[in-house]
This record gives C-alpha cells, structure tokens and sequence, in this order.
C-alpha cells in the first residue's frame, strides 16, 4: 500500500499510457466504425441492416453460430471429461490434436475443406454424384466454423475439471446416483461458469470468423455470405455505409460479449475462490 | 448449394411474393471483380425480359472475385451455370481440369466470346502530381504503382501485359521488356488479389501514385467517388482486352437451366445490354452502342495478346505459371 502510494507519478504514467493506448487502438476505430455507420443518418444504416442480402447474412450468421456453438459444447464436455477424469494412453496427444485449430491458419482450415470435398478433392466426385454440395454451401462454412471454434470450450474446461478431480463424483456414484444424475446434479454446477466463458468466446469467434469461412464461402449474396464477408463484399462496392452498419452490428455482438464475458469472470472467480476456502 | 441455394432464396423473398407457387429459375454467375455493377443493372433486366418472355421467375445470383480466384472455386466445385471472367485462359483452365465445358467454348458467342471489350489505363491522383504521362513513368524511383496481383487477378495479367507490350515496342528485345516490368514491379507496394481490392487500396486508403486499372474501373472510380479527386492517363499503347463469357453446359444442365444460362449471356449482346455496357464504361461491340458511347472513350493505340503474344495459352505459360517469367522478376524485386 505504501510502496504503491510512494510513487504517484509511476502509477498515474502507466495509467495514462494504458488509457492512451486503449483509446488510440480499441476507442477510436470503434468509433469510426459506428461514425462511418450512422454518417448518413439512422434511417440509412436501418435499410442498410434490414436489406435482404445483409439479412440473409445475419442468418446464415445466427444459424452458423447456432449449430456449432451447441456441438462445441457437447464435444467440449466430453473431451475434457475424458482428459480431466480418466488416465489413458495418448492422453497428451490428444490435448494436442485439440489445440490444432488454435495453431492453424484460418485460411488453411479452409483449404482442408476445399482439399476434402472440392470437387477435385478425395470426395468430390462422389459427392458430386450424390448431388450433396458441401464447399461454397451452408455445410462448409458450418463445417470451417466448427473447426476453427473446436478448441474454445474444451480448453476452458480441461484445467478446471482437472483441478476439481474427481471425488465428487465418484461420492455421487457411490451414493447410488446414475450416471446421469452425477453429471447434471454434480459435474455441471462445478463447471458452470467456465462452460459458460468458453461459450461466449466460442460464439464470438463462430460469428466473427473471416478467414477460413471466405475460402469455403464463394461469396454468394444472400446465400454463403456470412456478416464478415458481407461487410467485406459491400466495402468492395463502395457501399461503405452499409458496409460499417453491418460492422457495427459486428462490433455491438462484440461488446456484449466482452460485457458478458466480465460478468462470467467475476462470477467464476468467486465460485473459484469460495470453492478454495 | 442447389439446396441451400433454394431454401435461402425462398427464405428472403417469402415476404416479398407472398409465398406465390410460380416455378423460380436461379442462375448462379461467377464473374471477376469490377463487374459488380455492370451485373447489378443487368440482372434486373434481363430477368425482366425472361419473366415477359416465359412467365418464370429468375433470380440470379453473383459472385466476385479476381478472376483467377474465381476459376480456381469454379473448379474446386463452386457450382456456376454461367462464368464472365476477365480472359479467356481462366475459362480454358475450367474447360481443361472440369467436364463442365468443352475446349472450344469460345467460338460459341460472338466476338470470340466477349460481349464488350476495355483495356488498361492509368488513374492518377488529380492534376496529376508526378506528371505521369507513360510508361516510362511509371518506373521512376519515388513513384508508387497499384496493381494487383497476377497470380489472382486477370486484370493484373492485362496490366502485365500492357507494360510488357510497350517495352517491347521501344526497346525492342525482350531482354530489355523484363527489365522495364521488373522496374515496374519494384515500385509496387501492394498486391491485391483483385482489381476492386487495387482500386480500393489506390482511392480509399490513398496509397499510390498510380493505379493501373481497368478502363472501366478508372473511370467508376472517378465517377462514385466525385470529380475532381481523379485524373485518367491514357498511354501510348495498352493492350485490347476481351473480357469472356461460357456457359458451363455440364453445370447447367444438371441443374436444368441451361436454355435460361445459354439465353442470359445471348442477352449480353442485345442492343439493351450493349447499351448498359457502354454506360457502365465497358466498350460495347455492337455498333450502335459503340457509335453511341465512342465520344467517352480515349483513342487508344491498343496491341492483342494474340498478336503480341501467340494468345493466352502461351502468354500464361511463359509469363504467369508457377516458375514463370512474373515469378523471377517477383523474386527479384523482394527487398
């Protein structure tokens, strides 16, 4: 207390350069982003959101994130399951190959796709023959998405469960309740909230992703664009009002996530640390 | 994508038709990147005389892209009834590596396949402040030149070409053309993947001195973005692109509209669409609309690449193909 009071002028200069900074980088493109949307009035960036094309967008947005948000948990709870309560051979392997997509470039994650299901991929022929569409359709930006998105809940949820051990469970088992009953009465409220902070940032990413989505998408209007290709598309058309009305949206779902996100993180933190006591 | 294609479509214009039973038509056109605006007002036209003609719905659907980008998803099964790509060697690669078409798709159409025609000049910033004049100019030190990038865009193979060809004809070897665009490629700072991602990095983030830009580009670029802000230079000699046009019969026909793809880009060529082309900068080919939109054209001393260069095929593998001469010189001029 003392110490930190001794130095005032250390203190307020750190402080001053975080604020700066954050201002200059984060505040001021923000800014920019919802100046440029609204810069030629609310009535113009309304028509821009609720045209069809960036409509069909924010749902094929919402239905992207809708179907890999629910996988990634089930997948995630399962992994860390496996890798928190059990020993096994290729445990550590397996954590590896989890944290792939982490250390992949979006832009390769895409390509695995194309290289699979392209039509001059290994099952492209096959698929073709089928008349299943899978790249530059809904299923390969679903498909890209999980991928990218893959580790986000699993991650949050192998330390924690690994830290809480498994004794509870195994008293619940051994007090005769099912399988069942032990995950949701007693596995579940343990891991609540890191469940629910890797959600949010799995939804995050799930709605922003560019890089991979773009190589799969084929960039149809209104059928495979996805907000952030849409954004790019209007941009490219010098549509630029529009363009930063559907960033803005972008931005916005941003922002309540980071909101969410600080309220998931003080809830966890003192779930942690009453649980430690 | 046929599908989802459908299931979207009806999805976002339920509310417009009220759910009608009329049978909808979908045409799926891949093209490259500037013609953004061209097809956004000839769309609405034709399926305008489609729907008077036949009493079917059509709705057609866009994607763009640099047009090597764009052959490369049509052959990795982007599923397009009709390609409008920027040169006819990235409609060949389709031909060569899908059962999609066939190889002599270009004497289908007239004009070798190319309802319009353009060629490449340089947009300058206004009053032109580094007095740029030609090609020469364009290679000395201090000046920045915005193309994209040849490997993605067929504009940027135009571009390449253009300033090959000029080379050639004023220093008269080849030895010393590769030495001009290696000059050229010297002063770029960006390579886009596309013609509309140059056009942006040139007029909105204002990096550059020059933009080699398609004609019709330089001039939507001074037309959207006010007068004024922009000069066009045309130089002693550019290049004749014919930008071409196929229907991808093995698509089309799997999805049962190939009367209306093969129909779509015979419109192309109609006195109403010749006349869209001329007012969205493209050089019409019909002679009335040519006659009629000829005042806002430069004269343009303009070679063809089959003449310069024995065609596409050639021009591609010499220049463009992995190992080619725009590789060496690219690796040249990494600093």
């Amino acid at each position: 207390m003392h110490r930190e009071n001794s130095r005032p002028a250390a203190r307020y200069g750190l402080i001053a350069v975080a604020v700066l900074f954050l201002a200059l980088f984060l505040v001021l493109p923000l800014a920019a982003v919802f100046g440029e949307a609204l810069s030629k009035g609310a009535t113009a960036f309304g028509s821009a959101v609720t045209e069809p094309d960036a409509l069909a967008a924010i749902r094929l947005t919402l239905l992207v994130a809708g179907i890999s948000v629910p996988l990634n948990i089930v997948f995630g709870i399962a992994a860390a399951w496996a890798i928190a309560k059990f020993d096994f051979p290729g445990k550590s392997l397996l954590i590896s190959f989890i944290d792939l997509p982490f250390s992949v470039s979006p832009v390769v994650a895409g390509l695995i796709y194309v290289l699979l299901f392209g039509a001059q991929g290994w099952l492209g022929p096959w698929l073709r023959a089928h008349d299943i569409e899978i790249i530059f359709a809904v299923p390969g930006i679903l498909l890209a998405t999980i991928f990218v998105t893959f580790p986000f809940v699993a991650r949050e949820l192998i330390p924690l469960m690994s830290e809480q051990g498994r004794d509870d469970e195994e008293a619940s088992l051994s007090l005769g309740a099912s399988g069942f009953q032990t995950f949701w009465r007693v596995t579940l409220p343990n891991i609540r909230w890191g469940l629910l902070y890797g959600v949010l940032l799995c939804n995050a990413r799930a709605m922003g992703e560019f890089g991979a989505v773009s190589v799969v998408s084929g960039h149809l209007r209104g059928i495979t664009n996805t907000m952030p290709l849409h954004v790019e598309i209007l941009y490219n058309e010098y549509n630029f009002v529009a363009a930063f009305a559907v960033a803005s949206l972008l931005a916005l779902l941003a922002l309540v996530t980071l909101v969410l996100k600080s309220i998931v993180e003080w809830r966890f933190d003192y779930h942690r640390g009453g649980a430690g006591h | 994508m046929v599908v989802a294609a459908t299931g979207l479509a009806s999805c976002s214009s339920g509310s417009d038709d009220g759910g009608g039973a009329v049978q909808k038509a979908e045409l799926l056109n891949v093209s490259y990147d500037p013609t953004r605006e061209l097809y956004a007002e000839i769309n609405p036209k034709f399926a305008a005389k489609w729907k008077a003609e036949t009493g079917q719905d059509v709705k057609i659907t866009m994607s763009h892209g640099g047009a090597g980008k764009q052959a490369r998803a049509v052959i990795d099964g982007l599923d397009a009834d009709v390609v409008t790509l920027a040169l006819a060697y990235d409609i060949d690669e389709i031909a060569a590596r899908t059962d999609a078409l066939s190889p002599g798709w270009q004497k289908r159409l007239a004009n070798n396949s190319s309802p319009y025609t353009s060629t490449i000049v340089f947009l300058v910033r206004a009053g032109n402040p580094k007095g740029i004049k030609d090609w020469d100019d364009l290679i000395k030190p201090g000046v920045k030149v915005i193309t994209p990038n040849p490997k993605t865009s067929g504009g940027a193979r135009w571009n390449f070409l253009a300033a090959w060809a000029y080379a050639l004809k004023k220093y008269g070897s080849d030895a010393a053309a590769r030495d001009y665009v290696t000059k050229l490629f010297a002063n770029v700072p960006v390579l886009d993947s596309g013609a509309r991602g140059s056009t942006t990095t040139f007029v909105e983030r204002g990096i550059g001195d020059v933009l080699l830009a398609w004609e019709n580009e330089a001039f939507l670029a001074q037309k959207e973005l006010g007068k004024g802000k922009f000069d066009i230079v045309v130089p002693s000699i550019s290049i004749l692109a014919e930008p071409p046009v196929a229907v991808l019969d093995g698509n089309a026909k799997r999805h049962g509209n190939f009367q209306l793809a093969e129909a779509y880009l015979k419109y192309l060529y109609t006195p109403e669409a010749q006349d869209i082309i001329g007012k969205n900068y493209y050089r019409p080919i019909s002679p009335e609309a040519e006659a009629k939109y000829a005042s806002q054209f430069p004269k343009v001393n303009l070679v063809t690449v089959d003449d310069e260069f024995g065609g596409w095929q050639a021009a591609q593998k010499r220049f463009f193909n992995d190992g080619g001469v725009f590789d060496e010189i690219f690796a040249k001029t990494k600093r």
